[in-house]
């Protein structure tokens, strides 16, 4: 009888075990699944200055609103239950509505008690909140030729972050376009210019930054930057332009004009001033030497050509 | 004495002892309360900032951190270490303070999820509600380890999402919403129609945790008169974990356990100490090493062969 009873006690336990178990796996299960789908914050909500990358900053941030406290300005808000809003509990700021002052000093930062806004942010124009993007060329009234550069004085980075370009207007044929262009470098993503700009809409928008940039592909060298790196040409030596022109005729650099190679004796010797005579024009109309000249030679023989002349 | 009737509940207490000895640690705690909700919302509304934040972590007289355990647990389940000495302080200023006191004294004297759930117990005597679903009480713990393992798999504070907890007590401090609102109405009527007591000392992870911290803590509920008990059974009635009763009482006495509730599970809400009229309920603060202590030198011995005659 009372070996019945253990037994039955024994498989009471165990069934309410898997109970409790299975029940909350279920609920884990869930939550996970819900977190897993909040994990990017929607591209309208910025999160304050500092705030770590958004996968770390959900595992740092512990929701205590202490950063909207500490806000100046009143910007930060903590957000609402809800799937279409940032995560539940987390600080952010709207730009068209309140965009963020920049104070010099920070203030939201130092007493974040997690370091989810990270504590070496000393440098305010140094914080990268979002990328601000002139999303809409149609609309913004500096491409349809009228004086605005709104965005481009409101700018607390001023004259970095956002500058004017000069571009003809084509329309009127006379006039001028002030283009303003955004430079990523500089942009804090405060969102003052999305607060600013005139339109009933703006046309200019502060994006999360995976959104706004591009990424070049790493293998990507930009060759005047390499060049300017070592400080002369990668591949052979710049050499004169002088094969793709039709015979006796020269190119002048400076005058940038077209002459006859019997020209070439007055007009070599005003252009170069030092007297430096192109190269092959002292020699007349001779032609240049059969491997140098393009097209006739093998295209590996300028390759080692430039090889040899560098050692 | 007979078991009281449920609609008597309460009046021998206040026959006995008058409104406030009837409801003194009640009315403490609700003070309590809303003292620190109250405290919370003084800095941004009159300047004061006696505290700053809210109970996921604070800074007191802004120079005092505060971390909640439960949220910087999930940090580091979620795999967040890059957090600051001052994070580690204000955990260990927390834990330090409930492992002393009782980690469930957080359940009844601040988190404002008690309020709802008070009101909700109150509301289903009241209508006299008596079914609950079955849910084991160790759900809770169950929980407070899938709130670690959901975090570890998704790298974040997952169940911060969603614990009611935090989103009441923020939506208080921070403005009130229409979720705050509907999380608050979910847990009240989850506890008045599904099951009784059901969100608190059931379900709650963090209430779980709290009572893993507190669990060899100094103060607690003693039962230095429970030979006067004459089982009117009117604090199982208002006690929001009734289980951990009986060995702080006659049973325990039979048996010749300590005079005291020591199960960590209890929340220091004194309810028991208020509804009784025979006084058996007491508050001791010092309470190490005398858990092994029977009542016996408190109490005569004649009294409680008596007593214990009586019972059997």
């Amino acid at each position: 009888m009372a070996g019945g009873g253990r037994k039955m006690d024994r498989r009471r336990f165990l069934i309410n075990l898997a109970r409790t178990a299975g029940g909350v796996s279920l609920l884990a299960l869930g939550i996970g699944i819900h977190a897993r789908s909040a994990r990017a914050i929607p591209p309208e909500y910025i999160r304050p200055p500092g705030a770590l990358d958004e996968e770390e900053f959900l595992s740092a941030c512990i929701r205590c609103g202490i950063c909207v406290r500490d806000c100046p300005y009143d910007i930060l808000k903590l957000a609402e239950l809800g799937s279409d809003h940032p995560a539940t509990g987390t600080p952010y700021f709207v730009a068209r509505t309140g965009p963020c002052e920049m104070c010099e000093d920070i203030p939201c930062i130092p007493n974040c008690p997690t370091n989810a806004l990270d504590h070496s942010l000393k440098d305010i124009t140094k914080a990268k909140m979002g990328l601000a993007v002139l999303i809409d060329q149609e609309t913004c009234i500096a491409f349809l030729g009228l004086r605005c550069e709104v965005c481009y004085n409101v700018c607390p980075v001023r004259g970095k972050a956002i500058t004017l370009e000069f571009q003809p207007n084509k329309r009127s044929g006379r006039h001028a376009l002030f283009i303003p262009v955004v430079h990523s470098e500089h942009c804090t993503g405060c969102g003052l210019c999305e607060k600013a700009c005139i339109l009933e809409r703006e046309a200019i928008k502060v994006l999360p930054i995976r959104l706004a940039k591009g990424e070049l592909g790493r293998h990507y060298r930009l060759g005047w930057e390499e060049k300017a790196k070592r400080g002369g040409s990668l591949v052979n030596p710049d050499r004169p332009h002088e094969f793709n022109l039709p015979e006796g005729v020269r190119y002048d650099y400076e005058t940038g004009r077209v002459y006859r190679v019997e020209e070439a004796a007055d007009k070599v010797g005003k252009s170069t001033r030092g007297g430096k005579a192109l190269r092959g024009a002292g020699q007349g109309a001779s032609t240049p030497p059969a491997e140098q000249m393009p097209g006739t030679a093998n295209p590996l023989d300028t390759l080692n050509r430039g090889l040899q002349e560098a050692k | 004495m007979a078991v009281t009737p449920i609609e008597q509940l309460g009046r021998d207490a206040l026959k006995a002892k008058g409104f406030f000895g009837a409801y003194k640690w009640l009315i403490l705690r609700r003070i309590t309360q809303a003292a620190i909700i109250g405290l919370f919302i003084a800095g941004p509304i009159g300047g004061v900032w006696v505290l700053k934040g809210n109970l996921a972590g604070s800074w007191l007289f802004e120079t005092i951190p505060m971390v909640e355990p439960f949220v910087f647990l999930q940090m580091l389940a979620a795999g967040m270490f890059g957090f600051l000495t001052t994070t580690v302080v204000g955990v260990a200023i927390v834990v330090a303070f409930y492992a002393l006191i009782g980690g469930r004294a957080y359940c009844a004297w601040v988190c404002p999820v008690n309020v709802i759930t008070d009101a909700a117990a109150w509301a289903r005597r009241k209508l006299g509600i008596t079914q609950s679903a079955k849910i084991s009480p160790q759900t809770r713990f169950w929980l407070l380890g899938g709130a670690l393992v959901v975090a570890a798999a998704t790298g974040q504070l997952a169940y911060e999402l969603v614990n009611p907890v935090s989103i009441v007590h923020r939506e208080l401090i921070f403005g009130m919403g229409a979720a705050g609102g509907l999380v608050a109405g979910g847990i009240f009527l989850f506890d008045l129609l599904i099951a009784r007591h059901g969100w608190c000392s059931h379900v709650c992870p963090m209430g779980a945790l709290y009572s893993l911290i507190g669990a060899a803590a100094t103060m607690k509920v003693a039962t230095p008169n429970r030979v006067a008990c004459d089982d009117c059974m009117e604090c199982f009635e208002v006690c929001p974990e009734p289980k951990i009763l009986p060995p702080a009482l006659k049973q325990g006495m039979k048996q010749g356990l300590p005079a005291m509730v020591t199960s960590s599970l209890c929340t220091r809400c004194g309810r028991c100490v208020d509804i009784c009229s025979k006084d058996v309920f007491a508050f001791h603060f010092l309470t190490i090493g005398k858990e092994r202590q029977v009542e016996s030198d408190q109490t005569s011995g004649k009294e409680e062969e008596r007593e214990l005659k009586k019972a059997s």
